[in-house]
């Protein structure tokens, strides 16, 4: 509880720790969490090594599952359905916006539910409360960089270069992905240790959210006044980020950009200030 | 040089009774909002809110081991987990000097997945100690945890008893300055209790501050000089132990042989189940004296309102230092005949379980009844401990024979033969 505590440093080298009652909202206690590194550390490692030990394919899985579904959705969306997908072939079209997309939905599908999986931990020992949604947040990375070394051999069969150096820009736009998937993580996870109802509601809101996501089909078949509406989506910013650094798509549209990283900014500041004022009361009603 | 390391003031903590109910969901939330004739205006009147603590004013001064006492829901677990920062106070302050680690349970954080080897590291970062630290200490982990070669074995495949084994020994080795400990003395067979013990003693004698929550007198009165001693969230004493172990006797023994929870909603136990009352009948009579010569029947009386649900009684019996006596369900593998109810789907409706308990079986001493009912094995859904306290009296002609005070927990009447075998020739 990161808002009633502050310690202090005395001139000997025991450190002090006053608990009272008073109300300090502390979106960010950098030394708190630093002094949790370790802890924080462990929990991420913790998250990635159970995963792996409970799949028996392992690392296969990770490769079979995005492979699955490129060829699934090539198949409903290009053969059958003739979505276009500007010059780029579909399959690699498909597989730059499955990339961030399946790590988003399975960083706010784990992270909304943190809290309360780990409410045995919650309940029984002090640490920043942040580094549970942070951890969850940052573990899926492990799948996330298993599906994208995927991204090469598919490039080298479609006669497309990773050499070149828009794709360095690669990390800035993960990084906006990681934010976004972030930003609602820490409102629904807070939200989910007082209404227990907002694990199911969270995973029906990802379904709805793949619809209004350029994951399937491409930006430009939104209708033109739509297309700054349709950027609210911070998600829409990822994506359109991710094609415009593999494969070479014409720039995208950098107002919509700048709206989809505006509304990840407030997100991310509002999720922080929201988490900090419900993680007060985490120990009593968890 | 400041010698204090805890002090209290003026400490206490408020819960909303309504966060303690189990009904907050956003769809519930949303319809209140939405029914404007609902009496909001109610809430935060004062009966909504009840004192869990109420102005504790204590100081711990370093290298001083210091017990918390008093009854289920005295406050004690709340003074821990505020000191230990999970639950933040209504009023009043805490201030701590030195590093703090709290152990209101042992294997927080243990994943069945992981191998011992790392859950001793990830418990370790749990409770506060570096990596390095705990990679210093872990040959001394493993060894005191008696759980040799099965360490890089997963832990879903250990004994329950190599499993709490293995989560004291990293809590044992912690090296605060603070230490908080809540019951976790009640783990492993008698041996390694012993052990605990032991290793708690080592600790407190490293000049280590210790604030000790548990309900084993015995423990209490080896580890700690000191004890304060809570009920209903107040502090009614602060003296050396003796003392407060006799205080805490005599506050805890019910006058009669009867208890009732005649308000549902202070009536202990969840929104499923309640209990009711409990009572003591000894020779056609509710009494806390209980003659010897006579069946003891303990009555339950609980009200379910979870449609089929399957209850399952339960009571413990304890000493006066709280070590168990003797412990006993209505489940099959227990009674001598099956319990009707046993394995049955209850229907919503008031019920009452009765135990007997034949003459002849306890020894003269007083005992705690604590009752549990469960809806499974392991899950408690009404506990009431220290429900009653009752005397057995010794009224029978064996003293007639015997005039001193008779040895051991139990007083059976048991089968005795002698056989005259054959003649000895006298030299």
């Amino acid at each position: 509880m990161t808002d009633q505590t502050h310690t202090l440093t005395q001139s000997t080298d025991i450190p002090t720790t006053v608990i009272d009652a008073e109300d300090r909202l502390k979106p960010l206690d950098a030394p708190a969490l630093w002094a949790y590194r370790e802890l924080f550390g462990f929990l991420v490692w913790r998250e990635i090594t159970v995963r792996y030990k409970q799949a028996a394919l392992g690392i296969a899985w990770m490769l079979l599952q995005p492979l699955a579904a490129i060829a699934i959705y090539t198949l409903v969306f290009s053969v059958i359905l003739e979505v276009p997908s500007g010059d780029a072939p579909y399959v690699l079209f498909v597989f730059s916006g499955l990339l961030p997309w399946r790590y988003f939905v399975s960083s706010v599908g784990r992270g909304a539910g943190s809290l309360v999986n780990n409410a045995a931990l919650v309940s029984k020992v002090y640490f920043p409360r942040l580094i549970i949604p942070v951890s969850s947040v940052i573990a899926p990375l492990v799948d996330f960089l298993i599906s994208f070394s995927l991204l090469f051999p598919i490039m080298l069969i479609y006669d497309y270069s990773p050499l070149q150096p828009r794709f360095l820009l690669l990390p800035v736009f993960l990084f906006l992905t990681v934010m976004t998937g972030l930003s609602l993580t820490l409102w629904l996870s807070a939200l989910n240790v007082r209404y227990r109802d907002v694990g199911p509601a969270t995973s029906f809101l990802l379904q709805l959210w793949f619809y209004i996501t350029p994951v399937v089909y491409p930006t430009f078949e939104v209708p033109e006044n739509l297309q700054r509406i349709f950027a609210i989506n911070p998600m829409v910013g990822v994506i359109e980020g991710f094609r415009w650094a593999i494969l070479d798509t014409e720039s995208p549209d950098f107002i919509a950009m700048g709206i989809s990283v505006g509304v990840v900014g407030v997100l991310l500041v509002s999720g922080l200030v929201f988490f900090s004022y419900m993680e007060r009361s985490f120990g009593d009603v968890i | 040089m400041v010698d204090t390391a805890i002090k209290v003031e003026n400490l206490a903590k408020r819960y909303r009774i309504n966060t303690l109910r189990n009904q907050d969901t956003l769809a519930s939330q949303i319809k209140t909002l939405l029914t404007p004739w609902s009496n909001s205006a109610d809430e935060n009147s004062d009966q909504d809110y009840v004192w869990a603590l109420n102005d504790l004013n204590f100081t711990v001064n370093r290298g001083e081991v210091v017990a918390i006492i008093g009854k289920n829901g005295s406050g004690k677990s709340t003074l821990l987990k505020l000191i230990s920062r999970i639950i933040r106070p209504t009023r009043g302050r805490i201030e701590l000097h030195g590093r703090v680690a709290s152990l209101l349970e042992v294997g927080t954080g243990f994943h069945p997945e992981l191998s011992g080897r790392e859950n001793v590291f990830m418990n370790g970062a749990i409770l506060g100690m570096s990596r390095e630290e705990i990679r210093k200490k872990f040959d001394e982990i493993v060894d005191f945890a008696e759980v040799g070669r099965f360490i890089d074995t997963p832990i879903k495949r250990y004994s329950s008893g190599m499993h709490t084994r293995l989560a004291f020994a990293v809590a044992a080795h912690l090296e605060p300055d603070i230490l908080l400990i809540d019951e976790v003395l009640a783990v492993g067979d008698t041996n390694f209790q012993q052990k605990s013990l032991g290793k708690m003693n080592e600790v407190a004698g490293q000049g280590r501050t210790v604030l000790f929550v548990s309900h084993n007198m015995t423990a209490v009165g080896a580890l700690c000089p000191r004890a304060i001693l809570l009920s209903k969230g107040n502090q009614l004493m602060d003296a050396e132990t003796p003392l407060v172990i006799k205080e805490y006797l005599k506050v805890n023994a019910a006058a009669n042989g009867e208890a009732r929870w005649d308000d549902l909603n202070s009536a202990p136990g969840s929104d499923k189940l309640k209990l009711r009352a409990v009572r003591l009948i000894n020779g056609g009579e509710v009494t806390s004296d209980v003659d010897i010569s006579k069946d003891l029947i303990i009555e339950i009386e609980f009200e379910n309102f979870d449609e089929g649900a399957e209850i399952l009684s339960a009571i413990l019996l304890t000493d006066r230092v709280g070590a168990d006596v003797l412990a006993s369900a209505n489940m099959h593998s227990a009674t001598m005949q099956d319990d009707p109810w046993f394995g049955r789907p209850h229907p919503v409706g008031r019920f009452r379980t009765r135990c007997v308990i034949p003459a002849d079986t306890l020894n003269d001493d007083t005992y705690n009844l604590n009752v549990f009912l469960q809806t499974k094995i392991n899950h408690i859904e009404a506990e009431v401990n220290g429900a009653l306290t009752f005397a057995v009296h010794d009224t029978s002609e064996i003293r007639s024979e015997w005039t001193g005070k008779w040895r051991g927990v139990v007083r059976p009447k048991l089968a005795w033969n002698t056989e005259f075998l054959s003649e000895t020739a006298l030299s």
